[in-house]
């Protein structure tokens, strides 16, 4: 006969295994080893976390006691799998791209990020999950009470509490070793992934050998177990078809909404293509675990004395029979089951509570803002280790209080039941874009209610929550109201009755609700975000932490108001902190301050959301926001980019014209230039020939011919060198190689030399002056200033075509320039020309042959050397030029002085 | 989402797989009916209902069928596609 000691010891090795397995899968995948790790196998193999101690040993139980119905716990999930592509792939492309940590999560998060309904879900499940750990102990202990029982050399049996209490304790080890290493859940725990999957193998493995060994060890064939099963209890269908229907689609729900299944599933999913392998060898898996299901109930049903427990004939049959390594095995295989759904179960739950409720206290209790990172990574470890902690003490907790009796046998479904209530919303979430949160916390209020009053309550039997009568007659005497007869539904079975009216009366508040009330705009962000997952996809970036950390703020502020901007916002602001760098300190005026220049960008709303991200500490997807704010910040940068350059080229284009136009004039300019130039050269040219001519030839000239003619030939020659000096005295100034000779003078003397030297008498041209403003002292190039004039006044003589013309010199002083007017009353310039006037070559007229049209060039030129200007004054009587000097530096000295 | 115009006609390659994403949704509803077929087995007069060993017999090659399926189907949705499959159009 087995004995205890060496189950035990067997037990020990087998832990210490799990231990070594999920040691090394950590160790590997820490080193970048083992793509094993990441196979589709391994992630199918997780899966099977489902099924629990309470399929393993209660399958044959249920079969034993219903017949085929037990396959309506495995039927729904594979309904569920093999139709991925409807719902499984939907979450995990959601859970990765929001980086979701567990169910809650994903149901706050996508209600606008609620921590309201986080904590909602949250409660319901551990409320649920609970009594489900307390099951997985007991069928630990109830199986090794089955062996204890049996080893004859025992006389003290160890208490079932004292198994239950060492069992929880080594699973609150291995889950805080294992489940605990990062804080970012939404990293993959390897270890306790790799070791559910070793226990999948072992406790199918288990599974498949007690029932070869029944079938043909105990049976002797296949024909002849059928023949046991067509004469057992248990030979005819008589599965009511609604119990049928309800508990597949019952454990369909509740494939979907346990949050240990999320957390295998979704959490812990490396690639989303494993789905695609998950999809058919899920489903085997499960067929195989219960293809030998009914041929043990029924050989058991058979073999085993009345009043066995028939949830235990899996362990019991090998035992009768003195196959004791087969029950070690078996015993094993059930062990695994429990321990692989507590373990997952405690990690899911953990990171759920300590999220959306240690969190949230601690961060408000401690201001809100935490400033130093490392400082919340350790309390968050350390809520997410004390979370596991509870929740096993809890279901230790149950299980001492329940009593460990047939009541627990029950709570299975009634978990399910618990947990599918978060369908509705999780459903809807991600596939209705008008779901909303209040329709999401409306309902599931609703159902969480309905299924602690009609199952959950009365499952603890009668007057320990409900006092008979309620049971009997309803509250208050109200017959519809029975918990077990909702709306006058009599009959009907009490978890197929629960499951019915908490489901779809949770679905029907959460749709009417939500379509009565207005969502806020994170969740209808949130809500376009899920729902349309598959057209903006993209994995989300590393953004991780959550803390009011004024570098966050920053990095999110710049991509949002752009980096120039954000920088100088954010530096004044630490200006006004009294603090150097781009950094302030995240105070409430500050963010106040941010929020506004964010809302204007991005909206009220989104900046505050934005901000409360980050400075809640939350540590869900503030990508999202900004993928969001980056489209917007695209969008708005663009547009703006393409009016700067529509307005470029406006500009450009404008100038485009001018220079075109200027250069088509110039060109005409420089024609007509070139065929004055010539006649310029050639008229002088002509004469001196022709009288050099007659000079040479002509004999009898007397000498005052002679000299008359050579006069002429020198006055020609004369022209010719002035023209040329012109050209030469231009070039030399364009190529700015003057020397100027710096002198002081003052300004009427300069201009009365000018006077002089344009040859103006005041007979023929009348010069108003105004000696007075006329004294100040000039330090400048006095005789180029001079020049400048005399061409001035010369152009006027030449080219003023009034009567009586006249000059009029009017000198003005501003704070920096010394402007000197010189206004004739002749025809002016046309405006047409006035661009043009002081380049080479430009001559406003041909009526009266002048110089070659350098003058202004060359003054031009000389007042830039002097610092100055010379320029066209439109909008006076006649021609109007300015001189400006300017007064420091370049050349004026107050005659006062 | 977008207004674009969506392309009647599309590469054979993407209409098959577009025809294996409808045949993957088609999947649950097989099997749904599937599994509700026993409720419609009667006993054969002498006992009441079906028998239990005909109906498991009968689950066991439905699921058989519904997992071989299942992997046909995936094994064609090849990983790399991850053109918009909510599109309803082909």
């Amino acid at each position: 006969m087995a004995t205890l000691n060496v189950l035990v010891l067997v037990s020990i090795l087998y832990v210490a295994f799990l231990f070594a397995v999920a040691f090394g899968a950590d160790r590997a995948a820490a080193r970048g080893r083992g793509t094993w790790l990441r196979s589709p196998l391994v992630y199918t193999l997780s899966l099977s976390v489902y099924c629990t101690a309470w399929t393993f040993y209660g399958a044959v139980g249920f079969a034993a006691r219903s017949g085929l119905e037990f396959l309506t716990i495995y039927l729904g999930p594979t309904l569920i799998i093999i139709g991925w592509w409807w719902t499984l792939r939907k979450m995990v492309r959601v859970g990765r791209s929001q980086r979701i940590t567990s169910i809650a999560d994903l149901i706050s998060s996508r209600f606008g990020k609620s921590n309201a309904l986080a904590v909602c879900v949250t409660l319901l499940a551990v409320i649920g999950t609970t009594p489900y750990i307390a099951l997985q102990l007991q069928s630990v202990t109830l199986s090794f009470a089955a062996f204890a029982e049996a080893d004859p050399t025992r006389t003290d049996l160890p208490s079932p509490q004292s198994t239950a209490f060492w069992v929880a304790a080594g699973l609150v080890v291995f889950t805080i070793l294992f489940g605990t290493r990062n804080l970012d859940a939404n990293e993959r725990h390897h270890g306790v992934v790799m070791a559910i999957a070793l226990e999948a193998v072992v406790k199918l493995f288990a599974l498949l050998a007690v029932g070869v060994f029944v079938v043909w060890g105990l049976s002797g064939g296949i024909e002849p177990t059928l023949a046991r099963i067509d004469a057992s209890a248990i030979a005819t269908w008589e599965v009511p078809g609604s119990r049928w229907v309800g508990l597949t689609l019952l454990s369909a729900a509740a494939f979907l909404c346990l949050p240990r299944m999320f957390q295998v599933m979704v959490v812990e999913n490396e690639d989303e293509g494993h789905l695609r392998t998950a999809a058919w060898a899920f489903p085997v898996y499960l067929m195989l675990m219960s293809l030998f299901v009914v041929p043990i109930a029924a050989v058991g049903l058979d073999l085993m004395p009345a009043g066995t427990n028939p949830d235990l004939f899996v362990l019991t049959l090998p035992l009768s029979e003195g196959r004791e390594g087969l029950a070690i095995l078996s015993f094993l295989g059930g062990f695994s089951s429990a321990t692989s759904m507590v373990i997952v179960a405690a990690i899911a739950l953990s990171t759920m509570v300590s999220n959306h409720i240690v969190m949230p206290i601690w961060l408000s209790m401690t201001g809100g803002t935490a400033v130093m990172s490392g400082d919340v990574r350790n309390v968050a470890l350390l809520a997410r280790r004390l979370s596991i902690g509870l929740i096993l003490f809890l279901g230790y907790l149950y299980f001492r209080l329940s009593g460990g009796g047939a009541a627990l046998a029950a709570i299975g479904l009634i978990s399910f039941v618990g947990v599918a209530q978060f369908l509705p919303a999780l459903m809807g979430g991600l596939f209705w874009r008008g779901a909303n949160r209040v329709g999401a916390i409306a309902g599931l209020g609703t159902g969480f209610v309905i299924w602690a009053y009609c199952l959950f309550l009365p499952s603890f039997g009668p007057t320990v929550f409900m006092p008979q009568s309620v049971l009997d007659i309803g509250p208050f005497g109200i017959g519809w109201l029975r918990p077990g007869a909702l709306f006058g539904a009599v009959g009907m079975d009490p978890v197929i009755h629960a499951f019915l009216w908490s489901v779809s009366l949770n679905a029907l508040v959460f749709v009417v609700v939500s379509i009565f009330s207005f969502p806020r705009p994170v969740e209808r962000l949130q809500g376009a975000q899920f729902v349309n997952v598959f057209q903006h996809s993209g994995t989300s970036g590393g953004w991780s932490g959550g803390l009011a950390q004024s570098e966050d703020l920053l990095i999110m502020s710049q991509r949002i108001m752009g980096a120039d901007e954000a920088q100088a916002l954010f530096s004044s602001a630490a200006r006004e902190q009294g603090i150097g760098g781009y950094l302030p300190e995240p105070t409430p005026d500050f963010l106040t301050q941010l929020e506004r220049a964010l809302a204007g960008s991005v909206g009220a709303a989104t900046a505050h959301a934005m901000i409360g991200q980050i400075v809640g500490g939350s540590s869900v997807s503030v990508e999202d926001l900004m993928r969001v704010a980056d489209e917007t910040a695209q969008i708005m940068e663009y547009s703006s980019q393409l009016e700067a350059k529509t307005e470029e080229q406006a500009r450009t284009a404008r100038q485009l014209r001018q220079v075109n136009e200027k250069l088509t004039q110039i060109s005409v300019q420089k024609d007509a230039f070139l065929s004055q130039i010539s006649h310029e050269l050639r008229t002088p040219m002509t004469s001196i020939r022709a009288f050099s001519e007659i000079l040479r030839d002509a004999d009898g000239l007397n000498a005052e011919v002679q000299s008359k003619y050579a006069s002429i030939i020198h006055d020609e020659a004369i022209r010719l060198t002035r023209l040329l000096d012109d050209l030469l005295d231009l070039s030399v100034l364009e190529n700015a190689q003057i020397v100027l000779n710096m002198q002081q003078a003052p300004l009427s003397q300069v201009l009365d030399r000018a006077l002089v030297g344009a040859g103006i008498t005041e007979s023929e041209f009348a010069v108003r002056r105004n000696r007075e403003d006329e004294e100040v002292m000039l330090h400048t190039d006095v005789d180029r200033l001079g020049q400048v004039f005399i061409n001035l006044l010369a152009n006027a003589r030449k080219y003023c075509v009034a009567d009586a013309p006249c000059v009029d010199i009017r000198v003005a002083q501003s704070d920096a320039t010394l402007m000197i007017d010189f206004i004739d009353n002749g025809a002016g310039i046309p405006s047409g020309q006035q661009n043009t006037i002081f380049e080479k070559f430009a001559r406003v007229s041909e009526n009266k042959a002048g110089g070659a049209g350098l003058g202004l060039a060359i003054c031009r030129e000389i007042m830039a050397r002097l610092g100055g200007r010379v320029e066209y004054l439109p909008g006076q009587a006649g021609a109007a030029f300015r001189v400006s000097l300017p007064q420091h530096g370049g050349g004026v000295a107050q005659a006062a002085q | 989402m977008s207004d674009a115009p969506v392309p009647v006609f599309v590469e054979k390659r993407t209409y098959r797989r577009r025809r294996m994403a409808d045949a993957a949704r088609m999947m649950p509803l097989l099997g749904i009916g599937l599994f509700l077929v026993p409720l419609l087995w009667r006993g054969d007069g002498e006992v009441e209902g079906a028998r239990t060993v005909s109906v498991m017999l009968y689950i066991f090659v439905a699921w058989v069928f519904l997992a071989g399926a299942a992997a046909i189907i995936s094994r064609r949705l090849s990983p790399g596609d991850a053109d918009p499959p909510d599109r309803k159009t082909g």
